[in-house]
C-alpha cells in the first residue's frame, strides 16, 4: 500500500497537515522538509487536520508555518491528533483576560 | 532580461496592457458606459453606481484613470449626479492621457451619447496604436493578491505557495500588495515582527487593531464552526493561513485603496473603512472589490487563491488564479491558471508551486492571457466607503 502523506509547512514546526484521512496506525511520510521524515498516527485523524511531530509538552506552543499558532492544554505526544480537544488560541485566552 | 514589452505612459510607470477605460459617473449613465464598450474588446466599461458623491469613488476613479494598463479615458455623466467628471478628467489630462467627457443629458439621450462616445474611443484607439513600447524589468512590476471561496487546502497549498512567489518576486525587485485585515485577527504581533521599520510596526499594529473594531462591531470576527471541521483550531492559525500569502519578507509600509506603495517591496493594502464619527460603514462587500482596491493601487496583476473554485477575472488587469484543491480543479480547470492540488496530492511541492506562479506573472505581463480574459470576464464594484487616504499609526 502506497504511504499516506503529511505536509509540515515550516521546518521548525511541531505539527503537520495530513493530506487524506489517517487511520490509528498508518505511517506517514512527511512532505515539506525539516528534522523527521516519517510519523505514526496514534489515532484517526481527518484530512486537513494536524497531526503531532514532536511531544509538546502541556502550556507549550503548537508551532504551524513556522509560529506559534496556539498552545498545548495538556501534554500531546507525537501521533496524536492536534485539534480542540488538546489546544488553545492565545488570541481567546487574550480576549477573556481583557473582558473579566 | 524578462523580455516583456510594456506600454510607456508619459507620466508614471508603464503598462503591461493598453485599454480604454468607459466610466461611468452615476449608475444612470451604466447602459449607454456598456454600449460604447461593446464597439471594442480593448475598451473596458466600469463606474461608481451613486448619485451622491463620494471622495473614496472619486479617489478611485481617478487611480483607475491614471493605472498603468490604461491608455486612455472616456468618462459618462448624465449629468447631475454629485460626481464631478470635469475633476476626474483634469486629474487623467495630469497624467498625459487623453480623457474626454460625454454628458449624456447636453448629448442629446442615449444614442447621440453612445454615438458621441464611441467617435471619441475610435479616435482614442486609434492614438493607442501608436503607443511606444518599452522593456520591463520584473521591478518594474506591482503584483496583488487575495483570496476568496477559501476551503481546508487554502491555507496548506495555494496560499503559501503565492507566498513563495511573492518572496521570488520582492528578491526581483518588484512592488507586491496584499491585503485582508479582517483576516490578521489573533496574529498582531507575528506580523508586526515582520515591519521593516519601526514606522511601518506602528501602522501595522494600528490598522489590525481597526479590523478587530471593526470586526467586533460587525459581529464577524469569530472562527466559523466550519473552519473546525476542516481542521482549524484556533483563529491564529485560521489568520496565518490567509496570511502567509505575504511571504516571509519585511513589510515595507502601508496603503489605502488607491494609493501607490511608494517603493518596492512587500505592502499591506489597508481595505477596511475607516470610522466616521460612530460608525465604520461596510468593509469589503465581495472578492471584485478587494481586486478592484489592489489594482486602484496600481496592481499590473492579480493572483487570486480559491479552493471551492471561483471563476471571476476583473477590468483593467488580469487576474491569475491559483486553486488549492485538486477535485476543485479537475471540475473547473477552464477558469484556473494555476493547479496548486499537486501540493495536496504530494505530486509538487510549495515551492514548485510558488515557482510557477512566480513565472506565470511574468508571462501575464508579458501579454499571455489568463484564463478569466480569454473567458471575457470584467468584474468590478466601487462602493461607497470612507476612508481618509492617511493611513493611521496609532
Amino acid at each position: 500500500m502506497q504511504a499516506r502523506k503529511a505536509l509540515r509547512l515550516h521546518a521548525i514546526d511541531n505539527v503537520a497537515v495530513v493530506l487524506e484521512d489517517v487511520h490509528a496506525g498508518d505511517g506517514l511520510v512527511i512532505l515539506g522538509g525539516g528534522p523527521r521524515a516519517s510519523v505514526e498516527a496514534r489515532q484517526a485523524i481527518p484530512f486537513a487536520h494536524k497531526i503531532a511531530l514532536d511531544t509538546v509538552d502541556d502550556g507549550a506552543a503548537i508551532v504551524k508555518y513556522g509560529v506559534p499558532i496556539g498552545f498545548a492544554t495538556r501534554r500531546i505526544e507525537s501521533g496524536e491528533w492536534v485539534h480542540c480537544d488538546n489546544v488553545g488560541s492565545y488570541y481567546a485566552a487574550r480576549r477573556r483576560g481583557n473582558t473579566s | 532580461m524578462t523580455g516583456i514589452l510594456g506600454y510607456r505612459r508619459v507620466h508614471g510607470p508603464p503598462g503591461i496592457r493598453n485599454h480604454v477605460l468607459s466610466v461611468h459617473t452615476v449608475e444612470c449613465a451604466s447602459f449607454v458606459s456598456q454600449q460604447v464598450a461593446a464597439m471594442d474588446s480593448r475598451v473596458h466599461a466600469l463606474g461608481f453606481p451613486g448619485c451622491y458623491s463620494s471622495p473614496y469613488a472619486s479617489r478611485m476613479m481617478q487611480a483607475l484613470g491614471t493605472h498603468p494598463n490604461v491608455g486612455a479615458v472616456l468618462l459618462l455623466s448624465l449629468g447631475c449626479e454629485g460626481t464631478d467628471a470635469g475633476e476626474i478628467a483634469h486629474e487623467i489630462r495630469s497624467s498625459g492621457r487623453r480623457a474626454e467627457i460625454v454628458r449624456i443629458q447636453e448629448a442629446g439621450g442615449t444614442e447621440a451619447s453612445v454615438d458621441a462616445g464611441r467617435r471619441a474611443v475610435a479616435s482614442m484607439l486609434a492614438d493607442l496604436e501608436h503607443t511606444p513600447r518599452v522593456g520591463l524589468a520584473v521591478s518594474d512590476l506591482i503584483v496583488g493578491t487575495e483570496c476568496g471561496g477559501s476551503d481546508a487546502t487554502s491555507g496548506i497549498a495555494a496560499n503559501p505557495a503565492v507566498g513563495n512567489a511573492f518572496d521570488l518576486l520582492v528578491d526581483e525587485g518588484a512592488t507586491v500588495l496584499f491585503e485582508e485585515t479582517l483576516e490578521m485577527l489573533g496574529c498582531e504581533q507575528i506580523i508586526a515582527d515582520r515591519a521593516a521599520n519601526p514606522r511601518a510596526a506602528a501602522g501595522l499594529q494600528a490598522v489590525i487593531r481597526k479590523a478587530e473594531a471593526f470586526a467586533m462591531q460587525a459581529d464577524q470576527f469569530s472562527i466559523a464552526p466550519g473552519n473546525y471541521t476542516g481542521g482549524l483550531t484556533t483563529i491564529e492559525e485560521k489568520s496565518m493561513g490567509a496570511f502567509a500569502k505575504s511571504g516571509t519578507r519585511p513589510i515595507q509600509g502601508i496603503v489605502q485603496v488607491s494609493q501607490r506603495p511608494p517603493g518596492p517591496g512587500l505592502y499591506l493594502l489597508d481595505t477596511v473603512p475607516d470610522p466616521t464619527g460612530f460608525s465604520f460603514g461596510y468593509s469589503n462587500p465581495n472578492d471584485s472589490e478587494g481586486i478592484l482596491a489592489l489594482i486602484s493601487c496600481g496592481a499590473h496583476v492579480v493572483v487570486f487563491t480559491t479552493g471551492r473554485g471561483s471563476v471571476i477575472g476583473s477590468v483593467l488587469s488580469p487576474v491569475l488564479k491559483v486553486c488549492g484543491n485538486p477535485v476543485t480543479y479537475a471540475r473547473m480547470a477552464g477558469d484556473m491558471d494555476v493547479n496548486a492540488g499537486r501540493i495536496m496530492t504530494g505530486a509538487a511541492s510549495v515551492a514548485e508551486i510558488g515557482r510557477e506562479i512566480h513565472d506565470q506573472v511574468l508571462q501575464v505581463a508579458a501579454g499571455r492571457q489568463t484564463a478569466a480574459e480569454r473567458l471575457g470576464h470584467r468584474e468590478y464594484c466601487i462602493p461607497y466607503k470612507y476612508q481618509s487616504g492617511c493611513v493611521l499609526t496609532k
